[in-house]
């Protein structure tokens, strides 16, 4: 048996105010505090009392959305997928009521009542938590571009209900049920999951799946708002009447000149500019301010990106992910990386020192990289006598090790070349290092 | 003083000869003396005085704020006022004041006129006789008038007539000299039928003209705030200070340039008058008719071309009027949910439960059949026999009317109800569906189509009750047809009412009116 998800997702409009009203939208306002007459919908404000949707006549219909998946064990295969998307309308959002039984009390908050909302129907087209997960994280993403939506499940900006089934392929879908309220996209994905793996037992247990959220039918008591009079749309500028003011009016052509560049499109720059991994694109796009974050270290190196893109991957997303930061909250600046990029670059620390020197400058962000080279003595040894002087000890204290790379295992060499980073504390050229020790062991 | 047209009472106030603060005392004083009629839910005598001082004090100074600068008014308790209750006759909202003024209020406030009270109706608009209020019923002071109480033999506790409805309240202030002009609101005849039945002066201008923004709705695409008055030209004054556009509804137009006043060197002879023969209806009763062909006669014999034109669609207006009515008040009134304001029921069990019966203990019998009929009409198995049908024949009708127009009818004129006012106790033989059927037939078609239309006072019938004929304009050619409707008031010649044994106060406010003619106003 195979799993059926569809998607029911509602987006917050990021805006000053609210849909017809000019009440502020803000979260965690106190309750009650963004409520005018018109939202508290007292009696003489028009259009008031009732839901207005887009019911009959959505602003979009027929749409797709591609998204991609990771798969295999390293999660480094890309796989590209699409879920259709049934439509896309204005609604206008409700306020949260709150009941209290034991007090027999019912709490009402209408800052939220009136804001607008975009509803995005997606088609069952996805089987699995994770597919969900995947697609409403590029949702995200490309509202987040656009600026339409701030798109934080857990501030209620995006909410997302599932209709779960299960059937075996062939065969028609099976009865399903809803999963909603869920606050983040990974407890998405596992909420559908469980819901599938459910619905899978039950069924094998012989059992039948119940709706228990049985929806009534939501076009009942619907009629055209006669309060709004209709707003035209025109698909170019030579569509718009003479009689009507070109800048009065709705023109697609205009606004599509203005959408700014959208996820895929900046996941293939920058893996075409950089000749970074198609698996890195998603992260730096994935993340907010990564992608910033490292082109202006690129802008201020010498080093490839390629090699700037470790350091902000590893070390950089190691840290910030370690202590559950947002990459706005980094100590270290993409200056400061920058320079500790340059050190390495011109030879005056290497590689491994200048991860330590990294660690450093993120505990004293007010220290440089060069500062703290100095301090704790992390900079290159380049004398060549010194570095001699050196390997010359190590070959002594392991005369056994000698011999067997002296009967041609040259693998042991390596465990010389390491006494002698440990003993430096990471600060040689191993290039250089490997050259002396292979004069003395051959 | 009572008895005198706005442009009268206007022009005494700003030459000194008489006070806004008593000319308000005196409509104050009217209110009381006619408190049988029950026209009024709220007095606003505290406000009012105090703003009548403060019109005098512009007076004195010769900065009146407009030409409505102390005149009083009064207002149906359908349209919100900014700290005094707002009703709509219903226990829904018993208790509820607004936070602002509707904008129809707010522009009357801002040339000056003063805020008497609020006008008694059927709750939420609702019904044709004013019968239906949680306050009771309205009385048409013509019931008190000596031209028909020398006819009748009972009880004028007993004996009365109905003042029409929806705006029962604000037809009888007028009528009964207590308020110079008072507003109403015209859903399919509100303002026009208890105006025709009043005798005076109801005009329901074009659809988007006015704003309804503070008119607490019934039917969002057919309300509008009707202005009754006891003059053509007083209606012309009123019109041209409530026009225009308004951001709050965005459904008003901007209004065209409009003449300061009724264009005097009108010519009756350049106007053609269709008279629709589907308004023939068989319950007309044969005084009505006799006043259609009489004034009829009278546009003829003036010179202006009379035809008879046709709309053949009207005759379905009134069904499809009522579906959606009921489609429009279920959408309404889904706001009364006793949360907010106004009306909540003591029962706490649950949300749900709570809304249940502040809603049954709030609506009246009436708005909650119509609310449920409406939601009937909305089920997905019903939208397309009834509402979508309902829209259908509505393009159909405002299409004929259209179609007539531009034939070259300048104006139509129709009775505007079937009879003169009905005795209350036959009135409530009938519920209020059966009674709205039969009173708005002549009127809902122009609120369907959108159009302007004016009622006026044009005889007397037998019983010793006014008679009054219906002229309907083009879409936003209402000040053409006032300008028409002014030459008919001025042809007929209706008179003021007289009321039965009051003789020694008329007489004394005839000598008023007189000496404010001679000094030539």
């Amino acid at each position: 048996m195979v799993g059926v998800v569809g998607l029911e997702v509602h987006a917050q409009i990021q805006s000053r105010s609210k849909l017809f009203s000019g009440s502020h939208v803000k979260f965690m306002a106190p309750p009650n505090s963004l409520v005018s007459h018109f939202d508290a919908s007292l009696p003489g404000t028009l259009p008031a009392g009732y839901q207005i949707t887009q019911q009959r006549l959505p602003i979009a219909v027929d749409g797709t959305l591609v998204y991609c998946q990771f798969e295999g064990r390293k999660r480094n295969q890309v796989l590209t997928r699409s879920v259709r998307i049934k439509q896309i309308q204005l609604e206008q959002d409700s306020g949260k009521s709150l009941h209290d039984d034991e007090r027999s009390q019912t709490l009402i908050d209408l800052n939220r009542a009136g804001v607008g909302l975009m509803e995005l129907v997606m088609e069952p087209d996805m089987c699995c938590g994770e597919e969900a997960a995947a697609a409403i994280r590029e949702l995200q993403l490309i509202l987040q571009a656009l600026g339409t939506c701030q798109a934080n499940m857990a501030e209620g900006q995006l909410r997302v209900d599932a209709n779960v089934s299960v059937h075996r392929p062939g065969d028609p879908l099976g009865v399903r049920t809803e999963v909603k309220n869920i606050n983040s996209v990974r407890h998405l994905a596992k909420a559908i999951d469980y819901e599938i793996q459910r619905q899978m037992e039950v069924l094998q247990s012989g059992g039948t799946v119940l709706n228990e959220t049985r929806s009534f039918d939501s076009r009942s008591g619907f009629m055209p708002e006669p309060n709004l009079p209709p707003l035209y749309v025109y698909e170019s500028d030579a569509c718009v009447p003479a009689d009507v003011d070109p800048a009065q009016v709705v023109v697609i052509d205009r606004i599509r000149a203005q959408v700014p560049e959208l996820p895929p499109a900046r996941r293939l720059r920058l893996v075409e500019t950089y000749g970074i991994l198609l698996e890195h694109s998603f992260t730096l796009v994935n993340e907010d301010g990564l992608m910033n974050y490292f082109e202006s270290v690129v802008q201020m190196t010498k080093a490839e990106p390629r090699k700037v893109i470790g350091w902000v991957m590893k070390e950089l997303m190691g840290n910030l992910n370690l202590q559950g930061m947002k990459v706005a909250q980094s100590p270290i600046s993409p200056h400061a990386l920058a320079e500790l990029i340059n050190l390495v670059e011109s030879g005056h620390v290497s590689s491994s020192a200048a991860k330590q020197v990294f660690q450093e400058m993120w505990k004293v962000p007010e220290k440089k990289a060069r500062q703290i080279v100095k301090e704790l003595d992390l900079g290159m040894i380049n004398d060549r006598k010194e570095l001699w002087r050196i390997c010359q000890g190590v070959v002594e204290r392991y005369p056994e090790e000698v011999q067997i790379i002296r009967a041609g295992n040259m693998k042991v060499l390596n465990k010389l070349m390491g006494e002698v980073q440990r003993e430096t504390k990471g600060r040689t050229d191993p290039v250089q290092v490997r050259a002396i020790l292979e004069d003395m062991t051959l | 003083m009572l008895g005198l047209s706005i442009r009268e009472v206007s022009q005494a106030l700003k030459e000194g000869r008489l006070s806004a603060t008593e000319l308000c005392r005196k409509c104050i004083n009217q209110i009381e003396r006619t408190r049988f009629l029950n026209a009024y839910i709220t007095i606003t005598e505290e406000q009012a005085m105090e703003q009548a001082q403060r019109a005098d004090d512009r007076l004195r100074t010769g900065k009146p704020l407009g030409s409505l600068d102390g005149i009083p008014f009064s207002v149906k308790d359908n349209f919100c006022t900014e700290n005094i209750e707002t009703t709509c006759a219903s226990i829904m909202l018993k208790g509820y004041v607004p936070p602002f003024n509707a904008t129809v209020v707010q522009k009357l406030l801002d040339q000056g006129a003063v805020l008497i009270g609020k006008n008694n109706l059927d709750e939420f608009a609702m019904g044709s006789g004013s019968t239906d209020g949680a306050f009771g019923p309205v009385r048409n002071p013509w019931s008190y008038a000596a031209s028909y109480r020398e006819q009748s033999r009972g009880d004028p506790d007993s004996d009365w007539v109905i003042a029409g409805g929806s705006s029962g309240g604000s037809a009888a202030a007028v009528a009964s000299l207590s308020s110079f002009l008072a507003l109403g609101s015209d859903t399919g005849g509100s303002t026009r039928n208890p105006g025709s039945l009043c005798g005076v002066v109801a005009l329901k201008p074009t659809y988007g003209l006015v704003s309804r923004h503070g008119l607490i709705p019934l039917v969002n695409s057919m309300d509008v705030p009707g202005i009754l008055t006891r003059s053509v030209h007083d209606a012309a004054i009123v019109l041209r200070t409530l026009q225009g556009q308004d951001e709050k509804d965005s459904t008003t137009v901007q209004a065209q340039s409009t003449p300061h006043s009724i264009p005097e060197d009108f010519d009756i002879r350049d106007m053609c008058v269709g008279l629709p023969k589907e308004y023939h209806a068989p319950d007309l009763s044969k005084e009505t008719l006799a006043q259609w062909s009489r004034v009829a006669d009278m546009f003829e014999k003036a010179g202006a071309r009379v035809r008879e034109v046709s709309l053949p669609h009207t005759q379905h207006s009134i069904v499809c009027y009522h579906v959606l009515c009921c489609c429009e008040v279920a959408s309404n009134m889904a706001r009364f949910d006793g949360l907010e304001y106004g009306h909540r029921s003591a029962v706490d069990s649950s949300t749900d439960a709570m809304y249940a019966t502040t809603r049954h203990e709030g609506f009246n019998n009436v708005v909650r059949r119509r609310a449920l009929s409406g939601n009937y009409f909305l089920l997905k198995q019903n939208y397309e026999r009834y509402f979508v049908k309902a829209q259908q024949i509505r393009r159909l009708i405002a299409e004929d009317f259209k179609r007539v127009f531009s034939s070259g009818v300048d104006v139509l004129l129709t009775p505007t109800t079937l009879s003169d006012a009905t005795r209350y106790s036959d009135f409530i033989q009938e519920d209020n569906r059966t009674r709205s059927t039969q009173d708005d037939i002549f009127t809902q078609p122009v609120n369907m189509a959108g159009l302007p239309a004016i009622t006026l006072p044009t005889g007397i019938s037998h019983r010793g009750l006014p008679i009054s004929l219906q002229l309907i304009g083009q879409t936003l050619q209402d000040w053409k047809l006032l300008t028409v409707a002014h030459w008919l008031e001025q042809q007929v010649n209706f008179p003021m009412i007289r009321f039965h044994g009051d003789s020694n106060e008329r007489e004394v406010e005839r000598s008023v009116s007189e000496r404010t003619h001679i000094t030539g106003l």
